[in-house]
């Protein structure tokens, strides 16, 4: 790699050890990738802040040791803890000392402690063409395709070097030539009450992942009344279900604005998704042998301040039952907005719990007996029993609220469903 | 007699040790057991196998970019593999390994191989990664 005088001169540990480690470490990985220099960036997303492996806690303790600081504004994913409501979610003493020993060093260098895997919401959303570094498969795939910013998967590890050093190797989605789809997926047959139902979004997204693996594909025949919290849903399914960095959807998203804009030369052959199809991969994620959830889990990725309202109508000031939790995983900016809003203290009367900081696939499983849940995200849904081992019922957000109510698994017959 | 097949070096170093090799792809987060080194996905081919000390063998990683972080930790607790040789390495893949010779200064070398070669290598087979220098030798089974 073409290195500056002053990238060599951090090499070299002229801005200390922890700036020379990670440097270090970013221009082994262009070499591999054959990136001919480094690139400025904005701004970095850090995954890995959801204690899980001692690993991450010494390696972000021994940077931040060494003086290591952000040189760009660096903002985090969730916690596995909500740091503000330890006892309510049960947090056992040792989860909450490693939570807080990452927590500790993050701010130490200077993060910002947004703790949300849905930083395109609030605070620091980038802009088209924005070149960044960011972690979180959801929050990479929303940024890349729905906004028009710039940014390769970056693994853990890596997206914290980038954002001490505020520069990465240019390769791969940072470039111009590599953001062409090389593959297509196109919609037939569906309704427009069928894409009235928020329940498609996440379903198309999980199919969609599975067809583009790793290849930046496009889709064509979304709807033009697509909402960002639909967006949001498909990005986030569209991720676990594939190594998706970017998508384009014709007529949607920024960089598609016609089929031919997203190919090279023409298109290749699509592959059709139908109706059908989604039933099929609802049937697959969403266990029809449960009947009563333990838990409704909502938040995956975090929670809108429009889903918010959205939950809150449907509720129609109806309490949960008592034999099952409904909690809300959300950042804690949204918290603050839906509290001055009045609306947090109306969902908390009707017994909905909020949580902000951490995740809903990552709670302090132990400490609660739940066997089954319930979501409105196929992303949740995908990851469920790997993460949490409950058995999982896949459903809309009228009908995960239905659920909560009653305390028994509601679900609408038609649109796609086959029964 | 040992045999020498041309390798394309991702991270450098040099390993020997026994091959563990499979056709399916792993993901270090949620199919390998962080602690133990097993294969913990039940749906995965090499269900209960352990990759420590291995030279390891698969076509690619997939799966969530947590997976960098899980290889860190395996070196940690000294259940890493002790090299690896895949189809294609994507970014995701090598950072585990880049970091681990950097921050805990222990090396899990890395090459790419032709698929025919790659074909080849099966589990039990001694052989010796040589990154660096480009090559895999395979010796005749223990």
């Amino acid at each position: 790699m073409r290195l500056t005088d002053h990238e060599r001169e951090i090499l070299s540990g002229s801005e200390g050890e922890a700036a020379r480690l990670a440097m270090q470490i970013l221009v082994d990985l262009g070499e591999i990738y054959g990136a001919g220099e480094m690139l400025p960036v904005s701004q970095a997303h850090i995954d890995m802040t959801l204690y899980m492996v001692d690993a991450g806690v010494e390696f972000v303790e021994r940077l931040a040791e060494l003086g290591g600081r952000f040189a760009v504004p660096t903002q985090l994913n969730p916690s596995a803890i909500d740091f503000r409501r330890c006892r309510e979610l049960r947090v056992p003493a040792e989860l909450e000392e490693k939570s807080r020993r990452l927590e500790r060093a993050y701010l130490k260098m200077g993060a910002v402690p947004t703790w949300t895997c849905a930083p395109y919401q609030q605070g620091m959303i980038p802009g088209f063409g924005e070149q960044i570094a960011w972690g979180e498969s959801n929050a990479i795939a929303f940024a890349n395709s729905v906004i028009g910013a710039r940014t390769n998967r970056y693994a853990d590890l890596v997206d914290v070097c980038a954002g001490i050093i505020g520069r990465v190797p240019r390769f791969g989605l940072h470039l111009s030539e590599n953001r062409r789809a090389e593959a297509l997926v196109v919609l037939e047959g569906f309704t427009s009450e069928m894409f009235a139902s928020s329940a498609v979004y996440p379903l198309l997204g999980y199919l969609f992942g599975e067809i583009a693996a790793d290849r930046v594909t496009a889709l064509a025949g979304m709807p033009e009344s697509v909402t960002i919290d639909d967006l949001k849903a498909f990005s986030a399914a569209a991720a676990s279900s594939g190594a998706v960095g970017l998508f384009h959807l014709v007529g949607i998203t920024p960089e598609a604005p016609s089929l031919e804009a997203c190919f090279r030369g023409g298109a290749p052959e699509p592959v059709v998704v139908t109706p059908r199809m989604v039933a099929e991969a609802e049937e697959r994620l969403s266990d029809s042998t449960v009947e009563h959830p333990d838990l409704v889990a909502l938040g995956c990725p975090h929670f809108s301040a429009d889903e918010f309202a959205a939950l809150n109508e449907l509720l129609q000031g109806r309490p949960v039952d008592e034999s099952i939790a409904c909690w809300v995983f959300t950042s804690r900016a949204v918290y603050a907005q839906i509290e001055r809003r009045g609306l947090l203290a109306r969902l908390q009367s009707a017994g909905v719990a909020v949580f902000s900081d951490g995740c809903p696939l990552q709670y302090p499983v132990k400490s609660w007996d739940f066997r089954a849940a319930m979501s409105n995200s196929a992303k949740f849904a995908n990851y469920c029993y790997s993460q949490t081992g409950l058995s999982v019922v896949y459903g809309s957000l009228r009908e995960c609220v239905e659920t909560a109510v009653s305390g028994r698994v509601s679900r609408e017959a038609g649109l796609w469903r086959r029964n | 007699m040992a045999q020498e097949l041309a390798a394309c070096c991702i991270v450098a170093g040099a390993a020997a040790g026994e091959v563990l090799a499979t056709s399916q792809s792993i993901s270090f987060w949620g199919g390998v057991d962080p602690a133990t080194g097993l294969i913990n996905d039940p749906r995965h081919e090499l269900f209960g196998q352990s990759i420590a000390g291995k030279i390891l063998v698969f076509p690619y990683g997939k799966g969530s970019s947590t997976g960098s972080l899980m290889i860190l930790e395996l070196v940690r607790v000294n259940k890493a593999p002790a090299a690896m040789i895949n189809l294609k390495t994507e970014p995701i893949l090598a950072t585990g390994p880049i970091v681990s010779k950097h921050f805990y200064g222990r090396e899990i070398p890395v090459v790419t191989m032709e698929k025919a070669l790659f074909e080849t290598l099966r589990s039990g087979q001694y052989v010796r990664v040589e990154a660096t220098l480009g090559r895999v030798v395979v010796s005749e089974p223990l």
